[in-house]
């Protein structure tokens, strides 16, 4: 079931991924899969029919449904891509309008981007705020004023200010980087690991530093030596690897949180002409899948954050917007909080999930 | 140095000293009233003379004199004197940090490849430093340069571009550079814009721009001569071709504010426009061509960050006009205009990314980072004012 998250966007491999979907349902993770189910019932009629709410959502067209979509600026490679899925989802559907706003960073002009939705009654509202609790107050006008919210990824304060969460897991991205090193790593005397963080002024790299440290704990012949926060960018990425390449002469493994910033991380560490470590990225971009496949450099993995819950987040409201559940669950409503998982790309499985790395 | 020989007389005390340079006449042309017409006349021929004759080194390394004679040269040279004093504490701190650096990781710090990686971090906030440099010596401001690095490096790095080589990429960044300055410049010059507010325009439309360009994506690099550019391969006697560059930009743009007639000019509009004005200088052309430099070294460095990143993206150069703004003040360049120098500057840059090196090094967080960093500033601005008031 780890992969079904990242899925919906790759419409071409539908079977593929129903096939995955009954792998995996007795697994238990039911908000994953109740989340993805929701795709799999789009890709035809005959799924198990006998085990799906009666009135979850499915592709045929439906009522009509506006959704508001208020996101962040797309400043970098993975928000880009979270309103590209966003869009595309939304297209691919035909009772769907979407009303899409500018993206903004800044909190009150998104409060009123996200009034404006609001005023023009739109049906449901997909809400990626650029601070999760700065907008909280805005998702409880909305879910007062009865406009269902979904709140991707970044979470609000308070449950009340949305009708379902659904986003990924930095903690998760953290623990299975730790635990693809740990495995790598495992039977090596004293080896040694670096961490190149993302901005350390969000919550979510801290959660990332925790479950990466978590993980290396159930590894005692792993010692984490040093870690850096870059802020996600290029810059940083190769001013702050550089920096962490001078101070440690020896590791054997290099966690960075971020693919956007790894591109500079891995020119720091062409730079200093080394190749004694293997690399773990974060995110998934389209580029590091792509040396990943190549096999040539340092990146041996990554991490996935999938922006494809933001296609996701278009199928939830539109199920909302419907009145309808998510086939695959028992449940007649969907589920109040999705958390995705984060899948480890390696050379083995990189080309199930090529066509979901963004750029 | 404007105020110097209208305002003061040679006799003042170090005390007075301190207190002219804390109080520039430049943003007080009431006080500047009564001598206006003085200084008017003094200051331009000291200007004037000092590009011609031959400037002769005084005091303190690096602390150029030569210019008008009399009683207003003591007093520019204890000006410039007080200018070497403060380099020479930044160089006090610099000495500190190495101290430390040696003494807590003495293998990693005191390395030849952390020089070099010292030096390669200081070159592209160190060209953008010394463009700022002159923008604020001539009383002005530029908050653009970051988003100006963000967009001509976004620029220079379309595929478009690259098609073009080594050559088209370096002249795409530098040619977006002087645009946004050229624009900066007119709209500050002619149009008689603010230059902060000329200046925050111009770093909100290159941002948005970049990111209209980019579409908030990674453009790599995959020109060959561009990346090897980067390598050490590429090193010329263990010197980073990206150190050469900022090498350059720095002497020359020290020999151009002390020993040209631009410079001095640029000093002069810092210390009081109106008299630079009065005096015959071309005050709004000499704008347009402080704001084209600082557009230039931007195209400069954006290209120094495409080499060094092997890439170009939208978040590109982020907060670097707060950092250039730091290093020159840390540096001795008056905020309120009217002093500059280079020198300084680029001491201050490199305090700075000894700063950062020194905490990687040991492994110290961002946390602390931040806070060692804004105890340093005010430290090194404390420094520098005990030694001021003392000299």
């Amino acid at each position: 079931m780890r992969d079904n998250p990242r899925t919906p966007a790759a419409a071409p491999v539908r079977p593929s991924r129903r096939n995955l979907l009954f792998g995996t349902a007795a697994a238990g993770a039911l908000f994953a899969a109740g989340c993805t189910s929701n795709e799999n019932n789009d890709s035809g009629g005959d799924s198990a029919d006998s085990r799906q709410a009666a009135n979850a959502a499915d592709t045929k067209p439906g009522k009509e449904v506006t959704i508001g979509f208020a996101g962040p600026q797309a400043d970098h490679g993975w928000l880009n891509a979270i309103n590209e899925q966003a869009k595309r989802r939304a297209k691919e559907y035909e009772d769907v309008t979407l009303q899409t706003t500018e993206g903004s960073n800044d909190t009150a002009q998104q409060i009123g981007q996200i009034e404006t939705l609001i005023n023009k009654k739109v049906d449901v509202l997909v809400i990626l705020p650029a601070d999760g609790k700065a907008l909280t107050q805005v998702g409880l006008k909305a879910m007062k004023a009865g406009i269902p919210v979904v709140n991707l990824d970044r979470v609000f304060a308070s449950p009340q200010a949305y009708r379902c969460w659904i986003g990924g897991d930095n903690y998760g991205m953290g623990l299975n980087a730790g635990r693809y090193i740990g495995e790598k790593l495992k039977g090596k005397k004293n080896a040694k690991v670096v961490e190149l963080a993302g901005l350390d002024n969000l919550e979510l790299t801290r959660q990332r530093t925790k479950g990466f440290d978590d993980a290396l704990k159930n590894y005692p012949n792993i010692e984490k030596v040093g870690r850096q926060a870059a802020d996600f960018t290029v810059e940083s990425g190769q001013a702050k690897m550089a920096q962490l390449l001078q101070a440690h002469s020896g590791f054997d493994a290099l966690w960075n949180h971020d693919d956007d910033q790894g591109v500079g991380a891995e020119r720091a560490i062409q730079q200093a002409g080394r190749d004694d470590f293997l690399m773990v990225g974060g995110a998934g971009a389209k580029r590091a899948m792509q040396a990943i496949k190549a096999d040539n450099t340092v990146l041996k993995a990554t991490v996935l954050y999938p922006p494809t819950m933001a296609a996701s987040a278009i199928d939830l409201a539109r199920a909302l917007g419907q009145g309808k559940g998510v086939g695959g669950l028992a449940e007649l409503e969907i589920p109040a909080s999705l958390t995705l998982y984060s899948a480890v790309v390696t050379k083995d499985n990189v080309d199930d999930y090529l066509p979901t790395g963004f750029s | 140095m404007l105020n110097q020989p209208g305002g003061r007389p040679g006799s003042a005390t170090p005390a007075d000293a301190a207190s002219a340079d804390a109080v520039p006449t430049g943003t007080a042309p009431t006080g500047t009233v009564p001598t206006g017409t003085a200084s008017a006349d003094a200051v331009p021929a000291g200007a004037v003379a000092g590009s011609v004759a031959v400037p002769a080194k005084a005091g303190p390394p690096g602390a150029p004199a030569g210019g008008p004679p009399g009683g207003t040269r003591s007093a520019r040279d204890r000006l410039w004197s007080l200018g070497g004093l403060r380099n020479l504490s930044l160089v006090g701190v610099l000495a500190v940090l190495v101290t430390v650096g040696g003494l807590t990781k003495p293998d990693e710090f005191l390395s030849t490849d952390n020089l070099q990686l010292v030096l390669t971090q200081a070159s592209v906030i160190g060209v953008v430093t010394v463009g700022m440099t002159f923008v604020i010596t001539s009383g002005g401001i530029d908050l653009s340069v970051g988003a100006m690095v963000a967009l001509a490096s976004v620029w220079a790095t379309t595929l478009a571009t690259q098609d073009f080589g080594l050559g088209g990429i370096l002249m795409c960044a530098v040619l977006v550079g002087l645009g946004c300055g050229l624009v900066n410049g007119v709209l500050i010059a002619y149009g008689g814009v603010v230059p902060f507010i000329a200046t925050l325009a111009m770093l909100a439309s290159a941002r948005g721009l970049a990111l209209q360009i980019s579409d908030g994506s990674t453009q790599v690099v995959t020109v060959q001569p561009v990346l090897d550019l980067g390598l050490p391969d590429a090193y010329v006697l263990g010197v980073p071709p990206l150190v050469i560059i900022f090498a350059l930009v720095t002497v020359a743009g020290r020999l151009v504010l002390t020993r040209t007639t631009f410079g001095r000019r640029t000093v002069a509009i810092g210390g009081n426009a109106e008299a630079a004005r009065l005096a015959g200088i071309d005050v709004r052309r000499q704008r347009l061509l402080l704001y084209l430099l600082s557009g230039l070294c931007c195209g400069i460095a954006a290209f120094m960050l495409i080499v060094l990143t092997g890439s170009g993206q939208n978040t590109n150069g982020n907060l670097y006009e707060l950092d250039a703004i730091a290093a020159a003040i840390i540096g001795g360049t008056l905020l309120s205009g009217g002093r500059g120098t280079i020198t300084g500057s680029v001491l201050g840059v490199l305090v700075f990314t000894t700063i950062t090196n020194l905490f990687a090094l040991n492994n110290l967080q961002t946390d602390v980072q931040q806070i060692a960093k804004g105890a340093i500033i005010v430290a090194a601005v404390l420094v520098q004012k005990g030694r001021t008031s003392h000299a």
